[in-house]
Parts: structure tokens; sequence; C-alpha cells
């Protein structure tokens, strides 16, 4: 309890004040999220709120919520099934009064139903569906030879697979954990069989899936709701105006549209949330479409990219180097300090991003952090091994001919280790930019941005603008490396053995 | 020059891990005399070298240098009054010769015209070509590397110079240039000197006096015509005579 105080202190501390008039929406990694946070911020806008922006691609229930209550994000739009299972931890439906209530006591508010229901469901292919007479989920029970890949989010929860394989007695032989976009690549080449999807997804009309009739009444309602931060009745009032347009008005029809115009039709975020807020609002004009300036975002996320790779090992240097050194002082030092890096690098990347929304909300600050955790042992590690490894009568020669403690370790340990430690920063830094394509998922930005785009929009091409430069910058980093070698390490140390 | 000054060694014990490396009662090199320590591997030359330096701490005893106990607090002054080569040199690698021969006139704040000037002197006393010292130590041939050694020992001017079977490595020819050399430097300069070396020919053309050592004691100091003519154990004898000299030496004595 009291380190839960803590952390909290500690978060309200790290966490900047909002300012006044300054909004920020949030919503998850996936096209409905996105369409939605798009809308409300351009109705905020329309609206007169100064500041408004738009942190896209949070990855998952937890990170986003952990924003919207460390006041990273201000709103964003959740399913009311969800907040039962993932926020609220109950276990039976609960009215949306009820549910208002309990989240009042963390300073947040629950919207009127946003006007559509996006549940769960489980889909095969018409094939699938033809071969087997498949036509409910209690029908799945009759071919347990079945494959299921499922997303990661809807294996783990109760109201996922193992409520509903409990609910209708299912045993399925094979159930495999599977990215949602890669699901349906899994599913049209056949290697998977069943998967799980969304009620609006724009998928089930473009591949042809079959929806499975949950005919035993297992899924919750899933009605999409807007959750907010209650402070904002005070601090910006305007925001709250949008959000009161924006319920009620989007039902089923309407959302699988803004899906699917941006799913399969290729439009912007910003385009088929301009085409919703019109059908909403009846008879607002359209604005012009904004001009997709490829080169340029792949500038701006590129640099971006960089900066969150070179502060972070700028960091991990700066204390790295000096704890590689601690370590080699006492063998007691050394061995904590290792395990303790090396603990550091087997926390999942994912999780450990979850763990620091609390402290650091979301942002550049968490994603710097994880990086500079990440890039630690390499450095640390190949500090130490550097420093111990220097042949003993060298070492001991520098003791003996009278040198200063100060001068040991400056004028000839560090230096006669100093490839090793180059290599160290090396590996952190290469590491390091495959890394930060992660970054994007706590609304960060960097080159994960419009891969993690690419992925849930199945557009190669927009892949491909994070991947290709990703690469390049690795391959660039290399290099600029061995251009930092010919200064950091002493030219003795690169000259080729003499023999004799 | 600073005033001559000698080692003294009492009661000096060090073990490892329970063996007894080294057990000397006492031994004492005068000030300006060269003494060398011979033996086989393992019989505690190494070890008497390295805790004279200070690298070692005695498990018993006191080693004196220069009128001055070597303890933690003193050992840093001491080592700076002491010149040690090893056997390959000890030379960094990351560091030119002559950078190698300067760094601890740096570390200790002598100023460039200092440094420049004591380099020369350094020179010319060891005539080594002025070009070597832009090199490094992977650069230079192993006979070099000694002389570089010889140098960097010889920089601060100290009272005691420590080398620590200095030549072992390099080949015959080299040697024995090598050998002559380092006995002009000794005699032109008068400094405490203590060889290791288990070369008993190198050690009795180096040193006027020679101290035998096994297992960890001192068994006989003299003149090589003393150990070989009035052996105190029948182990200096077997020592001499598997260097093969025992029939020079006896030509010498005839």
């Amino acid at each position: 309890m009291r380190s839960h105080a803590l952390l909290a202190v500690l978060g309200l501390l790290l966490v900047a004040a909002p300012a006044a008039g300054r909004v920020t929406v949030g919503s998850k990694a996936f096209p409905e999220s996105w369409i939605l946070s798009e809308s409300l911020a351009e109705e905020m806008r329309a609206l007169g709120v100064g500041e408004i922006e738009h942190r896209s691609n949070l990855g998952g229930t937890e990170i986003v919520y952990q924003a919207l209550r460390s006041g990273s994000v201000d709103a964003y739009p959740e399913y009311t099934g969800t907040i039962l299972e993932v926020i609220l931890h109950v276990p039976r439906p609960i009215a949306l009064a009820e549910m208002r209530t309990a989240l009042a006591k963390e300073g947040l508010g629950v919207s009127e139903p946003i006007g559509f229901n996006d549940s769960y469901a489980l889909a095969v292919t018409r094939a699938v569906h033809e071969r087997y007479a498949l036509r409910t989920i209690s029908d799945l029970g009759r071919h347990p030879e079945l494959k299921l890949g499922l997303t990661h989010e809807f294996m783990g929860r109760s109201d996922g697979y193992p409520g509903l394989a409990g609910h209708y007695g299912l045993r399925m032989k094979h159930v495999l954990g599977i990215q949602h976009e890669l699901a349906y690549t899994a599913l049209a080449s056949g290697r998977i069989d069943v998967t799980d999807i969304y009620t609006t997804d724009a998928q089930i009309e473009r591949l042809g899936l079959y929806v499975l009739e949950d005919d035993r009444g297992f899924f919750p309602r899933y009605d999409a709701v807007w959750l907010y931060r209650l402070d904002l009745t005070t601090r910006e009032p305007r925001a709250l105006e949008a959000i009161r347009v924006l319920t009620g008005k989007v039902d089923e029809a309407r959302m699988i549209r803004a899906n699917a115009r941006v799913v399969l039709g290729g439009q912007t975020f910003r385009q088929s949330a301009d085409s919703l807020l019109t059908e909403v609002l009846e008879g607002v004009p359209s604005r012009k479409p904004a001009q997709a300036d490829v080169a340029g975002s792949i500038l701006r996320n590129t640099g971006q990219h960089l900066k969150l790779v070179v502060l972070s090992l700028l960091v991990a240097v700066l204390i790295g180097v000096p704890l590689g050194v601690i370590a080699t002082r006492s063998p007691l030092f050394g061995s904590a300090i290792l395990s303790l890096t090396g603990l550091l690098q087997t926390i999942p990347s994912l999780a450990l991003l979850a763990l620091l929304i609390p402290l650091f909300g979301i942002g550049i600050a968490p994603a710097l952090i994880a990086l500079f955790l990440y890039s630690l042992l390499p450095i640390v590690r190949n500090t130490y091994v550097g420093l111990t490894t220097i042949p003993i009568p060298l070492a001991e020669a520098a003791e003996a001919i009278g040198l200063s403690p100060r001068a040991q370790l400056f004028r000839v340990r560090l230096p006669m280790a100093s490839p090793a430690i180059m290599a160290g920063i090396k590996t952190s830094a290469v590491i390091n930019v495959g890394t930060a394509t992660l970054a994007a998922l706590i609304g960060a930005g960097g080159l994960g941005e419009p891969i993690l785009s690419g992925i849930q929009l199945r557009q190669n091409s927009l892949i491909l603008q994070g991947a290709i430069p990703a690469a390049a910058l690795a391959v660039l980093v290399q290099r600029a490396f061995d251009l930092i070698d010919l200064v950091a390490v002493p030219k003795g140390l690169r000259l080729p053995r003499s023999k004799g | 020059m600073s005033d001559a000054a000698g080692i003294e060694i009492e009661d000096l014990r060090k073990s490892y891990d329970g063996t007894l490396a080294l057990d000397v009662d006492r031994l004492a090199v005068e000030p300006r005399a060269t003494l060398a320590l011979i033996g086989p591997s393992g019989c505690g030359k190494s070890t008497l070298l390295r805790l004279i330096v200070g690298l070692l701490a005695p498990d018993r005893g006191l080693v004196t240098v220069a009128g001055t106990r070597m303890e933690p607090t003193t050992r840093r002054r001491l080592q700076l009054r002491m010149g040690y080569v090893i056997q390959e040199g000890g030379l960094f690698p990351h560091l030119t010769a002559g950078d190698n021969i300067a760094l601890v006139a740096q570390d200790t704040g002598w100023e460039r015209g200092k440094i420049a000037a004591r380099v020369e002197e350094l020179l010319e006393l060891t005539q080594i070509p002025r070009a070597l010292l832009s090199r490094y130590p992977t650069q230079l041939s192993g006979g070099q590397r000694q002389r570089v050694a010889l140098m960097r020992a010889l920089m601060m001017d100290p009272d005691v110079l420590l080398l620590d079977e200095p030549l072992t490595a390099l080949d015959p020819m080299i040697r024995s240039d090598l050998q002559r050399e380092l006995r002009r430097v000794f005699e032109r300069l008068r400094k405490t000197v203590l060889f290791v070396t288990h070369d008993i020919a190198e050690a009795a053309y180096i040193a006027g006096e020679l101290a035998i050592m096994r297992a960890g004691k001192v068994l006989q100091r003299g003149s090589l015509r003393d150990l070989i003519r009035n052996p105190a154990d029948p182990f200096v004898t077997e020592f001499i005579r598997a260097q093969r000299l025992l029939d020079v030496a006896d030509l010498a004595a005839n």
C-alpha cells in the first residue's frame, strides 16, 4: 500500500501538470479508436479549444488507461465490456450509472454511448464455413481440430477465449496467439481457421468472412463510450461539449463505413474522421483533405527516432561506463551491478513500457527511460569486461611505476578497455534503433509510427516508410561508430600485431 | 642526483593459499650496488621483487627502501623512487614509446620543457634513435621495446632499479647486445640495482654479486667464484652445473 502511495506521488511529480486550455486525446492502436479520437479532436478544434493533441497508436487498454489516470491523456474512446473486464475487474455486467460511480473515484467520467456496439465475435472464411457447416460458436465444438488464431488480449481476458471455451465447453486442440492484423493474412492463407474480430471490422466484408453466431449469448455488450478526465469540466468545458456532440450519433453502419474508408479505401484517418463528423453533424461541409507529405513525414519520423536513440544512448554511456568501473572495484558491487542490469534486459519491452506509464505518463519521457535501461547492459558489461581483461602485467606495471590511481584509470585502463567499451556502445546503439520503433506504442513517435499504422491498415507501403529508414539508420549508426572508433580508440590499439 | 639509497629486507614472508612462496630472514642491497637474484622458476625471486615494489603486501616482515618502510601510505612515494622493468617491457600498447616514457612525469606534473630535456638525456644515455619515440610498442622489435622500457624506468631518475627478467624473451644475439648495454648503463649511473634472471652467466656478467634462491629462501650470496668454490648447499652446485658453466668457471679459477 505504502509503495503504491509512493509511486503515485512520484508519478504526480513527474507528470507535468496539464496546462489550462490544452487537451490531449488518446487512441488505441487500431483504426476505429484512431478515427473516433481524430473526429473528437476535429470537433474540439471547431468549438474553439485552444491547443489539441492527438496521441494515437497507444499500445493497448492498460497503457491508454494509465495515461488517462495520470493525466497524460484527457479523453479516449473505450468499450463498456472492456471497462468491466480490464479496468473495473467486475465479473457481471453493470449499468452505465454504476460504472460512472466507480470511475468517478479515479476522477474519470463516462459519456453516454457513442451509438454502436463493437463486440467480439469469432469469424471463419466462407470456405471453412461451407466445408464444416459452421454457423454458430456451438458448431465449433464438433470440430476440435480447427486451428484458432486469437489476439493476445482476447486469449488473456476472462471475457475472451477462456470464458468462451468454458461457456461453450470447447476443447480446441490448436489455439495460437497472433497479432490482430496478421490474423487476416493467416486466415486468408489457411494457416488458421478461426479468429476473433470486432463486429465493426471493415475486413469482414472485404475478406468475405463469416461471423459465427453467439448462440448461447456469451459476449457482453461492447458499447463504445468516451472515457474522460472529470477535471475537463473546469479546465476546458468546450472539450466536454465536443464529447456530447459525438455521442449517440455513430451507429454500427456509420462506424463500419468509417473503418472501411481507411482500411479498404486508402483514406487517411483524418479524411475518414472528417467524413464521419460530416455525417454526424449533417450539413457541415467537408474540409479539403490534407495532402499526404511522405518525404516530410519520413524525415520527421527519422529525426524523432534518431533523437530517441541518441539521447537515451548518451545518458546510458554517461551512467553505464562509471557503473562498469565501479563494478570492477569489488566482487560484491560487480555481481550486484551486472545482475541488476542483466535483469532489466529480461523485462519484455511492452511490459516495461506499461510499468513506466504510471510513473512518467506517455510520450517521450518513458520511451527514453526504457531505451536507456535497455542500453545499460551492453555498456556496463563491456566496460567491466574490458577493464578486467587488461593483461595483468600491464595493469601491475601501471601501479608499480607510480601512477596515481586517477592516471591508472584514465591514462591506462580506460584507454586500453576502449575497444571493448566502444563495442558495447555500438551494440546498444544498434539495438536501440530497433527497439525505438516500439516507442510509437506510447505516443513517442519515431519510425514505429508508420510501421504500426501500416500493420493496422495492411498497407505495406506505410510499413516500408518506417522499416526502410530504420534499417538504413541501423547501418548508418554502424558506420558512424566505425568513424567514432578512430577518435575514441587509441591508434596503438588499432595497429596490426607485429610478429616478434 | 638524489641521495643514493639501498634496499633492506627483514624477516619477509609471503604465502599464496597456504603455500609459502617467500621466506627471507635478511637481505640487503647496499646503495649503488648491483645484485642479481637467480634461481629456478617458482623460487620466489619475482615474488620478492613484487613485494619490494609494493605490488604485494607481505604476510609478515619489512621492506625498507631508501630508509623508508614500504607501507600503504609511503607506497606511491617509494614507487616514484624506483624504476621497474618486466619481462616483455610492460609498455602500454595504446601509447607511443615517447608517451610511455613521459607518462609518469606528466602524471606528477612536470612541465613540458623539463620532460623534453630529460628525454634528451635518456636518448643520449641509452642511444635509442629519436625516431623510435613516435612508434607504438607493436611497431618496435623486442630489443627496442626493452630499451624503451629501461628509458621509462629511468625517467624519474630513481635511486633504485628493479628488473624482473628483462632480457629473457629476447633472442641470443640481441640479448648479448643488451646485456652489454645494461652493464654499461649500470656502471655509468651507479644506482642500486636488483636484477632478476634465471641465467647465471647473465647474472655474473651484469652484477658483481649473486644471490641464489630456491623454494622461497636465499641459499647463498656471493660472487660466482664463491658460489662455485664454496657452495652452501648441494643445490647451488647442481644449479650451476645444469647451466654448463662449471667447466668454464673451473678454467677461469685456475
